[in-house]
């Protein structure tokens, strides 16, 4: 990206070769580390690019590759499984109320009302997913609005932002969205993530902050400053492209965390609301009114499916974070 | 540096004040202690029902602001944080008896789970890449993914199973106490076994610190300071002791420190699976008992934990890194 489709007109104030930071290439931010140089030499010489290098890495890490296989295996089978069931979610089996051990026709058995625990797992998976991804992208968003505003303006606009930041931090997240998420009606899905997200952005809007505050005293940022480009101009064009990867892995990271968080609200009625299910709801409903040994596999099968998840995210995103870590020099071969 | 401490002490202060006060106003507008009466009964004296929130000073018949003026003057005036409901108790006595139960496993649990941790991490680090260092990072990932609860769960089930199979009878899974009779220090470490053990192996435990322990500890070995500590004369083993460890264990302190801090409320999942009456319990019962004088409370304690452990870690750091001792 260069400086030249800018609607403003350019003058070079500065006097300084201007070297923007390419965009696409997606520059590498770390605490102390920011990269200008976006490509590296392969093993034969030659120069990648940043984002191939950082593939080709994450190729070579076979847990993360590993956790890929198993995200995707388990998303097919949370939305193609069901498919095959002759159950559906709130389909009642009369023959087989107060709950069968697996086997005939339902696959991992029936819970005490009847419903087939296979197609109910599935369904509570396909909520965590979703609930997972989309909390995760949204929490990254706001982290890095409210972390790049308060690096980039500092003065005010950084102590008043921080100070809400330190706020949200030491609410009882918990204890607000169990209170409010069991009266939400309509559309309660959709806020409780929302919600989750909102509870979730605060430390990662610190690191961005602090990225900021380094960035804004480099020579391209002074340059567009001084051409007149607007501030959130500036912000979206040079300043976040450039710690593009640790939102990247932080996407990741409140995934995982998100569906725990999730799981966990849901796990005591305080999350996804009937008739909706959750992995969480699955389990606590298992559990609450009887010992765990007592018909396991209502609570076991929700349980694996939630462990394999999760799992699942947690390798990909320890791949992902070794993969784009400025520090190390491994050039993917 | 006094009115340093001042400043910030101001601003912890500010920072509890506006989140009890929110977290309050939101438990008012939104949890309904009426219904605690009325569910399920035909014939109520409502009369007498309101005149009984009243003396809890959650009546939603009195405005809004007026029951929050009233409670907010009895904690500065009189340091009363109101009574419990239902059960009438006042907020601070309830609130004492819990933390003593969570301190019990806390103290224990952490311990534990940085020493477990820190050792793990150690030895994974040492041993980089070889099979042991693999299984214990694949270990830690699995535990980091498993949610609290459900390690809960597999501990309740597994304990339960080995009652009616094998006889143990040295692994209860309710209470941190018998329910009849007295109550030795056997019973009480009894009890303790199953929460505990999932602490230490849940998400925030052993597991946590060994990642982190294991990557700081990769970032020390491959430092020129301890080069140069070897290239001095220090033997490997000495020179990894006394330089490379300390200087690893660092961020460990700060992590102990916050995590203990967070823990004490946060422990919701292990306290309610085991039947603890500890703080973390407490989280649940209020909610679902629409206690608002009690989750007002709880937000205050676990605001001030945040930013006492805040602080803690903050000396940690002071005390174990010359560099960032007071300039």
């Amino acid at each position: 990206m260069t400086l030249k489709d800018d609607p403003t007109p350019a003058i070079d104030n500065s006097g300084d070769v201007i070297t923007p930071v390419s965009g696409q290439g997606g520059g590498l931010a770390d605490i102390e580390l920011i990269r200008e140089e976006v490509t590296s030499r392969d093993g034969g010489g030659r120069n990648i690019s940043r984002g191939k290098l950082v593939l080709r890495r994450l190729l070579r890490k076979k847990l993360a590759m590993f956790g890929l296989f198993m995200l995707v295996v388990e998303i097919l089978l949370a939305f193609l499984g069901p498919l095959f069931s002759k159950w559906g979610v709130t389909s009642i089996d009369f023959n087989n109320l107060g709950g069968s051990p697996p086997g005939g026709s339902h696959f991992w058995g029936t819970d005490r009302n009847g419903h087939d625990v296979f197609v109910q797992t599935m369904s509570g998976a396909q909520k965590s997913l979703f609930v997972g991804l989309i909390a995760a992208v949204l929490s990254t968003f706001i982290a890095a609005v409210v972390g790049s505003a308060a690096g980039y303006f500092g003065k005010a606009v950084d102590n008043a932002l921080m100070w809400f930041v330190n706020m949200m931090m030491i609410v009882p997240a918990f204890l607000i969205l169990a209170i409010i998420s069991p009266r939400l009606k309509d559309n309660s899905f959709l806020i409780f993530t929302i919600l989750l997200a909102a509870f979730q952005w605060m430390l990662t809007a610190r690191v961005v902050r602090g990225l900021t505050y380094s960035l804004r005293e480099r020579e391209f940022v002074s340059a567009a400053k001084f051409m007149g480009v607007p501030a959130w101009r500036i912000i979206t064009r040079h300043i976040l492209p450039n710690m593009a990867s640790l939102l990247i892995v932080d996407v990741t990271v409140n995934v995982s965390a998100t569906i725990l968080a999730e799981t966990g609200l849901s796990y005591f009625g305080f999350g996804v609301q009937p008739p909706n299910v959750s992995l969480g709801t699955l389990i606590g409903e298992a559990t609450s009114s009887a010992a765990p040994t007592y018909q396991s596999w209502q609570w076991l099968y929700p349980g694996l499916m939630l462990i394999a998840l999760v799992l699942a995210v947690n390798f990909v995103g320890d791949g992902l974070r070794d993969a784009v870590d400025a520090t190390s020099t491994s050039d993917g071969d | 540096m006094l009115r340093f401490v001042a400043r910030r002490l101001v601003n912890y202060i500010i920072l509890v004040f506006v989140a009890t006060s929110l977290v309050y106003m939101l438990a008012s507008a939104t949890l309904d202690p009426l219904s605690y009466y009325l569910h399920g009964q035909k014939q109520v004296n409502l009369r007498a029902i309101h005149a009984s929130l009243r003396s809890y000073n959650i009546d939603p018949d009195t405005s809004l602001w007026s029951r929050y003026w009233h409670w907010i003057t009895r904690i500065v005036l009189h340091g009363d944080f109101g009574r419990s409901f239902p059960g009438g108790d006042t907020v601070t006595s309830e609130m004492g008896r819990r933390i003593g139960v969570s301190l019990r496993l806390l103290l224990v649990g952490s311990v534990l789970s940085v020493i477990i941790g820190v050792l793990t991490g150690v030895y994974s680090a040492l041993h980089q890449y070889k099979p042991s260092d693999h299984i214990i990072s694949v270990v830690s990932f699995v535990l980091l993914s498993t949610p609290v609860f459900l390690l809960a769960t597999f501990a309740k089930a597994g304990a339960i199973s080995l009652r009616q199979d094998a006889g143990v009878s040295w692994l209860p899974t309710a209470n941190e106490c018998p329910s009849t009779g007295a109550c030795s220090l056997i019973d009480r470490s009894q009890h303790l076994i199953l929460p505990t053990v999932v602490l230490v192996f849940g998400a925030a435990g052993a597991a946590f610190f060994t990642r982190y322990q294991r990557s700081a500890m990769l970032d020390v070995l491959g430092s020129d300071f301890l080069r140069t500590a070897q290239a001095k004369g220090l033997s490997r083993r000495k020179a990894f002791y006394k330089h490379g460890l300390r200087t690893a264990l660092i961020p460990m302190a700060t992590f102990f420190a916050f995590q203990f801090g967070t823990l004490l409320v946060g422990a919701v999942f292990t306290e309610t699976i085991f039947n603890w009456n500890g703080m973390g319990a407490w989280v649940i019962t209020t909610i679902n008992s629409a206690d608002i004088n009690g989750i007002a409370a709880i937000t205050a304690f676990a605001a001030v934990m945040i930013l006492i452990s805040g602080v803690l870690s903050d000396i940690f750091y002071a005390i174990l890194d010359p560099r960032v001792r007071m300039s």
